[in-house]
Protein backbone atom coordinates (compact mmCIF):
# COMPACT_ATOMS: atom_id res chain seq x y z
CA UNK A 1 0.00 0.00 0.00
CA UNK A 2 1.04 3.25 -0.72
CA UNK A 3 2.14 5.80 2.06
CA UNK A 4 1.38 8.90 0.70
CA UNK A 5 -0.28 10.25 -2.45
CA UNK A 6 -0.93 12.86 -4.57
CA UNK A 7 -4.35 13.82 -5.87
CA UNK A 8 -6.55 16.94 -7.10
CA UNK A 9 -8.56 18.34 -4.66
CA UNK A 10 -11.45 20.11 -6.43
CA UNK A 11 -12.64 22.98 -3.48
CA UNK A 12 -15.82 24.88 -3.18
CA UNK A 13 -14.94 28.88 -2.83
CA UNK A 14 -18.10 31.16 -1.78
CA UNK A 15 -17.16 34.42 -0.31
CA UNK A 16 -19.98 34.77 1.54
CA UNK A 17 -24.12 33.80 1.23
CA UNK A 18 -24.44 36.26 -1.61
CA UNK A 19 -21.84 36.07 -3.19
CA UNK A 20 -21.00 33.61 -6.35
CA UNK A 21 -19.45 30.17 -5.35
CA UNK A 22 -17.33 28.47 -7.86
CA UNK A 23 -14.73 25.84 -7.76
CA UNK A 24 -11.12 26.09 -7.05
CA UNK A 25 -8.45 23.34 -7.78
CA UNK A 26 -5.55 22.82 -5.82
CA UNK A 27 -3.01 20.20 -6.49
CA UNK A 28 -1.95 17.74 -3.35
CA UNK A 29 1.49 16.14 -3.11
CA UNK A 30 2.82 13.50 -1.28
CA UNK A 31 -0.11 13.28 1.38
CA UNK A 32 0.69 10.49 3.98
CA UNK A 33 -2.52 8.02 3.59
CA UNK A 34 -2.46 8.17 7.60
CA UNK A 35 -3.42 11.89 7.25
CA UNK A 36 -7.42 12.46 8.27
CA UNK A 37 -8.93 14.05 5.61
CA UNK A 38 -9.15 17.69 8.11
CA UNK A 39 -5.78 17.29 8.91
CA UNK A 40 -5.21 17.26 4.66
CA UNK A 41 -7.39 20.24 4.70
CA UNK A 42 -4.82 22.06 7.35
CA UNK A 43 -1.80 21.43 5.06
CA UNK A 44 -3.90 22.84 1.87
CA UNK A 45 -4.66 26.03 4.14
CA UNK A 46 -0.85 26.34 5.85
CA UNK A 47 0.21 26.24 1.89
CA UNK A 48 -2.01 28.92 0.52
CA UNK A 49 -1.39 31.28 3.74
CA UNK A 50 2.41 30.79 2.86
CA UNK A 51 1.34 31.73 -0.98
CA UNK A 52 -0.27 35.08 0.76
CA UNK A 53 -3.70 33.68 -0.36
CA UNK A 54 -6.79 32.85 2.00
CA UNK A 55 -7.27 29.82 3.39
CA UNK A 56 -10.28 27.65 2.47
CA UNK A 57 -12.78 28.12 5.58
CA UNK A 58 -14.47 24.89 7.03
CA UNK A 59 -15.92 23.99 10.60
CA UNK A 60 -14.58 21.53 12.72
CA UNK A 61 -14.11 21.21 16.34
CA UNK A 62 -13.62 17.83 18.29
CA UNK A 63 -11.94 16.20 15.65
CA UNK A 64 -13.28 12.91 17.52
CA UNK A 65 -16.73 12.20 15.75
CA UNK A 66 -18.71 13.44 18.92
CA UNK A 67 -19.47 17.21 17.96
CA UNK A 68 -21.38 17.47 13.79
CA UNK A 69 -19.09 20.16 12.88
CA UNK A 70 -17.82 19.02 10.05
CA UNK A 71 -20.19 19.53 7.66
CA UNK A 72 -18.09 18.38 4.27
CA UNK A 73 -19.48 16.71 1.28
CA UNK A 74 -16.76 14.82 -0.10
CA UNK A 75 -16.81 12.99 -3.64
CA UNK A 76 -21.09 13.33 -3.22
CA UNK A 77 -21.29 12.20 0.13
CA UNK A 78 -22.13 14.12 3.41
CA UNK A 79 -18.87 13.20 5.56
CA UNK A 80 -17.18 11.38 2.61
CA UNK A 81 -17.44 7.88 1.52
CA UNK A 82 -16.98 5.82 4.58
CA UNK A 83 -19.98 5.08 6.67
CA UNK A 84 -20.91 5.05 10.11
CA UNK A 85 -18.30 7.97 10.39
CA UNK A 86 -17.72 11.58 9.87
CA UNK A 87 -15.74 13.80 7.97
CA UNK A 88 -12.90 14.28 10.51
CA UNK A 89 -12.91 10.23 11.05
CA UNK A 90 -12.46 9.73 7.58
CA UNK A 91 -8.31 9.50 6.77
CA UNK A 92 -6.86 9.95 3.03
CA UNK A 93 -6.30 6.01 2.75
CA UNK A 94 -9.40 5.63 1.46
CA UNK A 95 -8.72 7.59 -1.77
CA UNK A 96 -6.01 6.54 -4.45
CA UNK A 97 -3.03 8.51 -5.94
CA UNK A 98 -4.30 10.54 -9.18
CA UNK A 99 -7.78 11.12 -7.57
CA UNK A 100 -9.83 13.74 -7.89
CA UNK A 101 -11.65 14.75 -4.72
CA UNK A 102 -14.15 17.09 -4.41
CA UNK A 103 -15.42 18.86 -1.48
CA UNK A 104 -18.72 20.78 -1.51
CA UNK A 105 -20.61 22.54 1.67
CA UNK A 106 -24.13 21.08 2.73
CA UNK A 107 -26.36 22.40 0.49
CA UNK A 108 -29.55 23.14 1.57
CA UNK A 109 -32.28 26.50 1.37
CA UNK A 110 -31.92 25.93 5.29
CA UNK A 111 -28.37 25.78 5.54
CA UNK A 112 -27.28 28.86 3.99
CA UNK A 113 -23.39 29.19 3.12
CA UNK A 114 -21.41 31.76 5.33
CA UNK A 115 -17.69 31.14 3.68
CA UNK A 116 -16.39 28.71 1.46
CA UNK A 117 -17.25 25.19 3.22
CA UNK A 118 -18.59 26.45 6.12
CA UNK A 119 -22.57 26.65 6.45
CA UNK A 120 -25.24 28.48 9.26
CA UNK A 121 -26.99 25.23 11.02
CA UNK A 122 -28.69 27.92 13.54
CA UNK A 123 -31.80 26.08 12.14
CA UNK A 124 -31.15 23.19 14.49
CA UNK A 125 -30.41 25.11 17.02
CA UNK A 126 -33.64 27.15 16.69
CA UNK A 127 -35.53 23.06 16.67
CA UNK A 128 -34.00 22.34 19.63
CA UNK A 129 -34.98 25.40 21.17
CA UNK A 130 -38.42 24.82 20.51
CA UNK A 131 -39.15 21.47 22.40
CA UNK A 132 -35.79 18.93 22.56
CA UNK A 133 -35.06 19.29 26.45
CA UNK A 134 -36.76 18.34 29.53
CA UNK A 135 -37.91 20.57 32.54
CA UNK A 136 -37.93 19.57 35.74
CA UNK A 137 -37.79 20.92 39.51
CA UNK A 138 -34.69 21.59 40.79
CA UNK A 139 -33.63 21.38 44.24
CA UNK A 140 -34.31 17.93 45.92
CA UNK A 141 -33.09 14.58 44.31
CA UNK A 142 -35.74 11.92 43.50
CA UNK A 143 -34.85 8.22 43.75
CA UNK A 144 -32.93 7.01 41.47
CA UNK A 145 -34.94 3.90 41.01
CA UNK A 146 -38.68 4.97 41.81
CA UNK A 147 -39.80 4.79 38.16
CA UNK A 148 -38.15 1.26 36.15
CA UNK A 149 -36.82 2.01 32.65
CA UNK A 150 -37.04 -1.31 30.18
CA UNK A 151 -33.05 -2.39 28.76
CA UNK A 152 -35.00 -1.83 25.41
CA UNK A 153 -36.59 1.63 25.99
CA UNK A 154 -33.14 2.50 27.59
CA UNK A 155 -31.20 1.24 24.73
CA UNK A 156 -33.07 2.78 22.02
CA UNK A 157 -33.64 6.19 23.69
CA UNK A 158 -29.40 5.89 23.40
CA UNK A 159 -28.81 5.16 20.01
CA UNK A 160 -31.53 8.14 19.00
CA UNK A 161 -29.38 10.30 21.63
CA UNK A 162 -26.30 9.74 19.44
CA UNK A 163 -27.88 11.85 16.67
CA UNK A 164 -24.59 15.17 17.12
CA UNK A 165 -26.94 17.46 14.69
CA UNK A 166 -24.37 17.57 12.17
CA UNK A 167 -26.79 17.63 9.05
CA UNK A 168 -25.92 15.21 6.96
CA UNK A 169 -29.33 13.93 7.11
CA UNK A 170 -30.54 17.42 5.12
CA UNK A 171 -27.38 17.80 2.76
CA UNK A 172 -28.50 14.22 1.89
CA UNK A 173 -31.63 14.50 1.31
CA UNK A 174 -33.19 15.55 -2.45
CA UNK A 175 -36.44 17.43 -0.27
CA UNK A 176 -34.14 19.01 2.19
CA UNK A 177 -36.01 17.68 5.12
CA UNK A 178 -34.97 17.35 8.53
CA UNK A 179 -36.56 14.27 9.87
CA UNK A 180 -33.96 12.26 11.04
CA UNK A 181 -32.35 14.53 12.93
CA UNK A 182 -36.23 15.25 14.40
CA UNK A 183 -37.19 12.05 14.67
CA UNK A 184 -33.82 11.51 17.08
CA UNK A 185 -34.16 14.47 19.37
CA UNK A 186 -38.03 13.36 19.90
CA UNK A 187 -37.37 9.87 20.18
CA UNK A 188 -34.74 10.29 22.61
CA UNK A 189 -37.33 11.52 25.42
CA UNK A 190 -40.39 10.19 24.20
CA UNK A 191 -39.13 6.81 24.68
CA UNK A 192 -38.31 7.75 28.40
CA UNK A 193 -40.62 8.30 31.33
CA UNK A 194 -38.99 11.50 31.92
CA UNK A 195 -39.83 12.66 28.72
CA UNK A 196 -43.22 12.25 28.55
CA UNK A 197 -45.23 14.55 30.46
CA UNK A 198 -43.89 17.17 28.03
CA UNK A 199 -44.06 14.59 24.93
CA UNK A 200 -47.30 16.74 23.03
CA UNK A 201 -46.24 20.03 22.96
CA UNK A 202 -42.50 19.16 22.63
CA UNK A 203 -43.36 16.81 18.61
CA UNK A 204 -46.05 19.68 17.83
CA UNK A 205 -43.66 22.52 18.33
CA UNK A 206 -40.40 20.82 16.73
CA UNK A 207 -42.27 19.98 13.93
CA UNK A 208 -44.16 23.31 13.86
CA UNK A 209 -39.95 24.78 13.89
CA UNK A 210 -39.12 22.81 11.20
CA UNK A 211 -41.75 23.94 8.54
CA UNK A 212 -40.98 27.44 9.84
CA UNK A 213 -37.88 27.21 8.81
CA UNK A 214 -38.10 26.06 5.36
CA UNK A 215 -37.07 22.02 5.69
CA UNK A 216 -38.91 20.26 3.16
CA UNK A 217 -41.18 17.19 3.55
CA UNK A 218 -40.77 13.78 4.22
CA UNK A 219 -41.08 11.35 1.05
CA UNK A 220 -39.25 8.17 2.96
CA UNK A 221 -36.88 7.94 0.92
CA UNK A 222 -34.22 7.28 3.35
CA UNK A 223 -30.95 8.85 1.97
CA UNK A 224 -30.93 10.31 5.27
CA UNK A 225 -30.73 6.95 7.15
CA UNK A 226 -28.00 5.50 4.31
CA UNK A 227 -25.92 8.67 5.02
CA UNK A 228 -26.30 9.15 8.64
CA UNK A 229 -22.71 8.78 10.17
CA UNK A 230 -24.38 7.77 13.47
CA UNK A 231 -26.26 5.20 12.40
CA UNK A 232 -29.87 7.21 13.03
CA UNK A 233 -32.29 4.45 12.17
CA UNK A 234 -34.98 5.20 9.79
CA UNK A 235 -37.95 3.80 12.22
CA UNK A 236 -37.55 7.05 14.18
CA UNK A 237 -38.97 8.42 11.55
CA UNK A 238 -42.07 6.48 11.70
CA UNK A 239 -42.24 6.80 16.04
CA UNK A 240 -42.14 10.61 15.21
CA UNK A 241 -45.05 10.08 12.68
CA UNK A 242 -47.33 7.93 15.27
CA UNK A 243 -46.08 10.69 18.37
CA UNK A 244 -47.23 13.63 16.17
CA UNK A 245 -50.78 11.88 15.09
CA UNK A 246 -51.32 10.87 19.04
CA UNK A 247 -50.30 14.71 20.21
CA UNK A 248 -52.79 16.01 17.42
CA UNK A 249 -56.07 13.71 17.90
CA UNK A 250 -55.87 14.10 21.72
CA UNK A 251 -56.07 18.31 20.59
CA UNK B 1 -11.25 37.79 39.06
CA UNK B 2 -11.65 35.07 42.41
CA UNK B 3 -14.84 32.75 42.53
CA UNK B 4 -15.00 31.30 46.50
CA UNK B 5 -18.02 28.76 47.90
CA UNK B 6 -18.63 31.33 50.17
CA UNK B 7 -19.57 33.86 47.71
CA UNK B 8 -22.29 31.75 46.60
CA UNK B 9 -20.52 30.91 43.34
CA UNK B 10 -21.35 34.37 42.27
CA UNK B 11 -17.24 35.76 41.29
CA UNK B 12 -15.70 39.25 42.50
CA UNK B 13 -17.16 40.93 39.83
CA UNK B 14 -20.94 41.55 41.08
CA UNK B 15 -23.65 39.47 38.74
CA UNK B 16 -21.07 37.18 37.12
CA UNK B 17 -21.65 33.58 38.61
CA UNK B 18 -19.58 30.70 37.73
CA UNK B 19 -21.01 27.46 38.10
CA UNK B 20 -19.61 23.87 36.47
CA UNK B 21 -16.54 23.72 35.33
CA UNK B 22 -15.08 26.99 35.25
CA UNK B 23 -15.56 27.24 39.09
CA UNK B 24 -12.56 25.50 40.53
CA UNK B 25 -14.81 25.33 43.83
CA UNK B 26 -14.85 21.61 44.13
CA UNK B 27 -10.77 21.01 42.26
CA UNK B 28 -9.69 18.19 43.09
CA UNK B 29 -12.64 16.43 43.22
CA UNK B 30 -13.45 18.01 39.87
CA UNK B 31 -11.78 15.61 37.50
CA UNK B 32 -9.09 13.87 39.77
CA UNK B 33 -10.94 10.72 40.30
CA UNK B 34 -14.29 11.99 40.53
CA UNK B 35 -16.92 13.20 37.96
CA UNK B 36 -16.80 16.87 36.31
CA UNK B 37 -20.55 16.45 34.94
CA UNK B 38 -21.46 15.95 38.29
CA UNK B 39 -20.15 18.71 39.56
CA UNK B 40 -21.93 21.02 36.78
CA UNK B 41 -25.04 19.13 37.73
CA UNK B 42 -24.53 19.68 41.36
CA UNK B 43 -23.92 23.38 40.95
CA UNK B 44 -27.12 23.79 38.47
CA UNK B 45 -29.64 21.46 40.41
CA UNK B 46 -28.54 22.34 44.17
CA UNK B 47 -27.03 25.28 44.48
CA UNK B 48 -28.15 27.95 42.00
CA UNK B 49 -31.53 27.67 42.78
CA UNK B 50 -30.39 28.86 46.31
CA UNK B 51 -28.05 31.23 45.44
CA UNK B 52 -28.92 33.14 42.06
CA UNK B 53 -32.12 33.95 43.23
CA UNK B 54 -30.91 36.36 46.05
CA UNK B 55 -29.19 38.65 43.34
CA UNK B 56 -31.72 38.30 40.75
CA UNK B 57 -34.97 39.38 43.10
CA UNK B 58 -33.28 42.83 43.02
CA UNK B 59 -32.38 43.16 39.31
CA UNK B 60 -36.03 43.81 38.29
CA UNK B 61 -35.70 47.39 39.03
CA UNK B 62 -32.18 47.87 37.35
CA UNK B 63 -32.81 49.52 33.88
CA UNK B 64 -30.90 48.27 30.98
CA UNK B 65 -27.63 49.07 30.31
CA UNK B 66 -27.17 51.33 27.29
CA UNK B 67 -24.16 51.26 25.07
CA UNK B 68 -23.96 54.63 24.75
CA UNK B 69 -21.48 55.25 27.76
CA UNK B 70 -17.55 56.45 27.81
CA UNK B 71 -16.67 52.46 28.94
CA UNK B 72 -18.35 51.23 26.55
CA UNK B 73 -16.86 53.33 23.72
CA UNK B 74 -13.31 53.12 25.01
CA UNK B 75 -13.72 48.89 25.02
CA UNK B 76 -14.83 49.07 21.39
CA UNK B 77 -11.94 51.49 20.70
CA UNK B 78 -9.90 49.11 22.20
CA UNK B 79 -11.39 46.20 20.13
CA UNK B 80 -10.28 47.61 17.25
CA UNK B 81 -7.36 48.50 17.92
CA UNK B 82 -6.17 45.30 18.70
CA UNK B 83 -7.67 44.20 15.38
CA UNK B 84 -6.30 46.58 13.48
CA UNK B 85 -2.91 45.52 14.83
CA UNK B 86 -3.50 42.10 14.10
CA UNK B 87 -4.35 42.75 10.39
CA UNK B 88 -1.24 45.05 9.83
CA UNK B 89 1.50 42.76 10.71
CA UNK B 90 1.98 41.39 7.37
CA UNK B 91 4.78 38.91 8.87
CA UNK B 92 5.05 35.65 7.43
CA UNK B 93 3.78 32.70 10.10
CA UNK B 94 0.43 31.34 10.43
CA UNK B 95 -1.57 31.42 13.69
CA UNK B 96 -0.97 27.62 13.64
CA UNK B 97 2.19 27.41 13.23
CA UNK B 98 2.68 30.12 16.15
CA UNK B 99 0.12 27.58 18.09
CA UNK B 100 1.88 24.73 17.10
CA UNK B 101 4.99 26.03 18.39
CA UNK B 102 3.36 26.84 21.98
CA UNK B 103 1.98 23.24 22.24
CA UNK B 104 5.62 22.28 21.85
CA UNK B 105 7.07 24.64 24.19
CA UNK B 106 4.61 23.63 27.31
CA UNK B 107 5.02 20.22 26.29
CA UNK B 108 8.48 20.11 26.73
CA UNK B 109 9.08 22.46 29.88
CA UNK B 110 5.84 23.00 31.67
CA UNK B 111 4.43 19.16 30.94
CA UNK B 112 3.02 17.17 34.04
CA UNK B 113 7.10 16.49 35.91
CA UNK B 114 8.55 20.45 35.54
CA UNK B 115 11.78 21.79 37.34
CA UNK B 116 12.92 25.52 38.04
CA UNK B 117 15.30 25.01 34.85
CA UNK B 118 12.75 23.75 32.55
CA UNK B 119 9.97 26.67 33.35
CA UNK B 120 12.43 29.27 33.26
CA UNK B 121 13.59 28.29 30.04
CA UNK B 122 9.64 28.05 28.97
CA UNK B 123 9.63 31.44 30.75
CA UNK B 124 12.16 32.67 28.46
CA UNK B 125 10.46 31.05 25.59
CA UNK B 126 7.22 32.06 25.90
CA UNK B 127 8.56 35.59 25.38
CA UNK B 128 10.08 35.33 22.48
CA UNK B 129 7.23 33.65 21.10
CA UNK B 130 4.79 36.43 22.26
CA UNK B 131 7.46 38.98 20.09
CA UNK B 132 7.25 36.61 17.37
CA UNK B 133 3.33 36.54 17.20
CA UNK B 134 3.60 40.17 17.77
CA UNK B 135 5.76 40.98 15.03
CA UNK B 136 5.64 38.45 12.32
CA UNK B 137 2.17 36.83 11.95
CA UNK B 138 0.39 37.08 8.58
CA UNK B 139 -3.78 36.90 9.03
CA UNK B 140 -4.86 36.86 4.84
CA UNK B 141 -8.11 38.21 3.96
CA UNK B 142 -10.03 41.22 5.77
CA UNK B 143 -11.67 42.28 9.02
CA UNK B 144 -15.34 42.08 7.04
CA UNK B 145 -17.13 38.59 7.22
CA UNK B 146 -15.54 35.66 8.71
CA UNK B 147 -12.02 35.59 9.24
CA UNK B 148 -11.25 32.52 10.67
CA UNK B 149 -7.58 33.45 11.11
CA UNK B 150 -8.33 36.63 13.03
CA UNK B 151 -10.50 34.68 14.95
CA UNK B 152 -7.85 31.74 16.06
CA UNK B 153 -5.18 34.81 16.30
CA UNK B 154 -7.03 36.39 19.10
CA UNK B 155 -7.38 32.65 20.89
CA UNK B 156 -3.90 32.09 20.14
CA UNK B 157 -2.86 35.01 22.33
CA UNK B 158 -4.84 34.48 24.98
CA UNK B 159 -3.17 30.94 24.88
CA UNK B 160 -0.15 32.66 25.64
CA UNK B 161 -0.84 34.51 28.18
CA UNK B 162 -2.25 31.26 29.26
CA UNK B 163 0.69 29.42 28.87
CA UNK B 164 3.08 31.76 30.79
CA UNK B 165 0.36 32.29 33.69
CA UNK B 166 0.67 28.18 34.36
CA UNK B 167 4.78 28.35 33.93
CA UNK B 168 4.38 31.62 36.25
CA UNK B 169 2.42 29.46 38.86
CA UNK B 170 4.54 26.16 38.55
CA UNK B 171 7.67 28.13 38.86
CA UNK B 172 6.23 29.64 42.16
CA UNK B 173 4.84 26.28 44.16
CA UNK B 174 7.90 24.71 45.15
CA UNK B 175 6.41 21.55 46.04
CA UNK B 176 4.32 18.83 43.99
CA UNK B 177 0.77 18.31 44.15
CA UNK B 178 -2.12 16.96 42.10
CA UNK B 179 -1.11 17.22 38.41
CA UNK B 180 1.74 19.37 39.34
CA UNK B 181 4.80 17.79 39.95
CA UNK B 182 8.39 19.46 40.62
CA UNK B 183 10.96 17.05 40.32
CA UNK B 184 13.17 18.68 42.85
CA UNK B 185 10.37 17.69 45.47
CA UNK B 186 9.46 14.00 44.82
CA UNK B 187 9.68 11.48 48.09
CA UNK B 188 12.31 8.44 48.14
CA UNK B 189 9.94 6.54 45.68
CA UNK B 190 9.30 8.84 43.89
CA UNK B 191 5.77 10.23 44.56
CA UNK B 192 4.50 14.13 44.86
CA UNK B 193 5.86 15.61 47.83
CA UNK B 194 3.49 18.04 49.24
CA UNK B 195 4.95 21.11 51.02
CA UNK B 196 1.61 22.02 53.13
CA UNK B 197 3.74 24.35 55.19
CA UNK B 198 4.81 26.99 52.95
CA UNK B 199 1.78 26.21 49.88
CA UNK B 200 -1.42 25.41 51.79
CA UNK B 201 -3.37 28.10 49.39
CA UNK B 202 -4.87 28.62 46.16
CA UNK B 203 -2.94 31.14 44.05
CA UNK B 204 -4.69 33.63 41.93
CA UNK B 205 -2.61 35.96 39.76
CA UNK B 206 -3.52 39.43 39.51
CA UNK B 207 -2.62 41.21 36.11
CA UNK B 208 -0.85 44.52 35.94
CA UNK B 209 -2.12 46.31 33.25
CA UNK B 210 -0.22 43.96 30.05
CA UNK B 211 1.07 40.94 29.15
CA UNK B 212 4.43 42.25 29.52
CA UNK B 213 4.65 42.81 33.44
CA UNK B 214 4.87 39.78 35.13
CA UNK B 215 1.40 39.05 37.61
CA UNK B 216 1.28 39.00 41.03
CA UNK B 217 0.65 36.21 43.68
CA UNK B 218 -2.77 36.69 45.74
CA UNK B 219 -3.02 33.65 47.78
CA UNK B 220 -6.25 32.61 49.02
CA UNK B 221 -5.99 30.44 52.02
CA UNK B 222 -7.87 26.95 52.31
CA UNK B 223 -9.75 25.86 54.76
CA UNK B 224 -11.55 22.32 55.50
CA UNK B 225 -14.02 21.59 58.03
CA UNK B 226 -15.29 17.90 57.69
CA UNK B 227 -12.18 16.49 56.64
CA UNK B 228 -8.40 15.96 57.68
CA UNK B 229 -6.14 16.68 54.47
CA UNK B 230 -3.50 14.02 54.27
CA UNK B 231 -1.79 12.50 51.33
CA UNK B 232 -3.20 10.00 48.93
CA UNK B 233 -1.92 6.93 48.93
CA UNK B 234 -1.96 4.48 46.48
CA UNK B 235 -0.48 1.68 48.19
CA UNK B 236 -2.86 1.04 51.62
C1 LIG C 1 -13.26 15.22 25.72
C2 LIG C 1 -13.83 15.41 27.10
C3 LIG C 1 -14.28 14.29 27.81
C4 LIG C 1 -14.80 14.44 29.09
N1 LIG C 1 -15.24 13.34 29.74
C5 LIG C 1 -15.81 13.47 30.96
C6 LIG C 1 -16.35 12.33 31.64
O1 LIG C 1 -16.33 11.20 31.14
N2 LIG C 1 -16.90 12.49 32.87
C7 LIG C 1 -16.96 13.72 33.45
O2 LIG C 1 -17.48 13.83 34.53
N3 LIG C 1 -16.45 14.82 32.83
C8 LIG C 1 -15.89 14.74 31.60
N4 LIG C 1 -15.39 15.85 30.97
C9 LIG C 1 -15.51 17.15 31.63
C10 LIG C 1 -16.94 17.66 31.55
O3 LIG C 1 -17.48 17.32 30.29
C11 LIG C 1 -16.96 19.19 31.70
O4 LIG C 1 -16.35 19.53 32.92
C12 LIG C 1 -18.40 19.71 31.72
O5 LIG C 1 -19.08 19.31 30.57
C13 LIG C 1 -18.40 21.22 31.80
O6 LIG C 1 -19.73 21.67 31.80
P1 LIG C 1 -20.05 23.21 31.97
O7 LIG C 1 -21.52 23.35 31.80
O8 LIG C 1 -19.42 23.71 33.20
O9 LIG C 1 -19.26 23.92 30.78
P2 LIG C 1 -19.44 23.71 29.18
O10 LIG C 1 -20.20 22.47 28.88
O11 LIG C 1 -18.08 23.89 28.63
O12 LIG C 1 -20.39 24.92 28.84
C14 LIG C 1 -19.93 26.23 28.65
C15 LIG C 1 -20.89 26.86 27.68
O13 LIG C 1 -20.64 28.26 27.58
C16 LIG C 1 -20.77 28.64 26.23
N5 LIG C 1 -20.03 29.90 26.04
C17 LIG C 1 -18.69 30.10 26.05
N6 LIG C 1 -18.43 31.39 25.85
C18 LIG C 1 -19.60 32.02 25.73
C19 LIG C 1 -19.98 33.39 25.50
N7 LIG C 1 -19.10 34.35 25.38
N8 LIG C 1 -21.29 33.68 25.42
C20 LIG C 1 -22.23 32.70 25.57
N9 LIG C 1 -21.93 31.40 25.77
C21 LIG C 1 -20.63 31.07 25.85
C22 LIG C 1 -20.20 27.47 25.46
O14 LIG C 1 -20.66 27.47 24.12
C23 LIG C 1 -20.73 26.29 26.25
O15 LIG C 1 -22.00 25.87 25.82
C24 LIG C 1 -14.87 15.74 29.68
C25 LIG C 1 -14.43 16.84 28.96
C26 LIG C 1 -13.91 16.69 27.69
C27 LIG C 1 -13.43 17.91 26.93
S1 LIG D 1 -29.67 12.20 12.31
FE1 LIG D 1 -27.59 11.60 11.75
S2 LIG D 1 -27.14 12.86 9.93
FE2 LIG D 1 -28.92 13.79 10.93
S3 LIG D 1 -28.06 15.36 12.29
FE3 LIG D 1 -28.29 13.48 13.52
S4 LIG D 1 -26.29 12.47 13.34
FE4 LIG D 1 -26.35 13.99 11.70
S1 LIG E 1 -15.14 17.73 14.09
FE1 LIG E 1 -16.49 17.06 15.69
S2 LIG E 1 -17.63 15.50 14.68
FE2 LIG E 1 -16.13 16.02 13.22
Amino acid sequence: MDTSISFKLKVWRQANAHAEGRFETYEMRDIPTDTSFLEMMDILNEQLIEKGEEPVTFDHDCREGICGMCSLYVNGHPHGPATGATTCQLYMRRFKDGDTITVEPWRSAAFPVIKDLMVNRNAFDQIQQAGGYVSFQTGGAQDANAIPISKDAADEAMDSATCIGCGACVAACKNGSAMLFLSAKVSQFALLPQGRAEAKRRVKAMLAKMDELGFGNCTNTGACAAECPKNIKLSNIARLNREFLCAKCSD
Amino acid sequence: MSCRPASRVQTSIKGLFAIGECNFSDHGANRLGASALMQGLADGYFVLPYTIQNYLSDQITVPHFSTDTPEFDAAEKKVQANLDHLMSIHGKRSVDSIHKELGNVMWDYVGMARTKESLETALKKLKELRKEFETNLFIPGTQEGMNVELDKAFRLRDFITMGELIAYDALNRHESCGGHFREEHQTEEGEAKRDDENFFYVACWKYNGDDETAPTLIKEPLHYEAIKVQTRNYKS
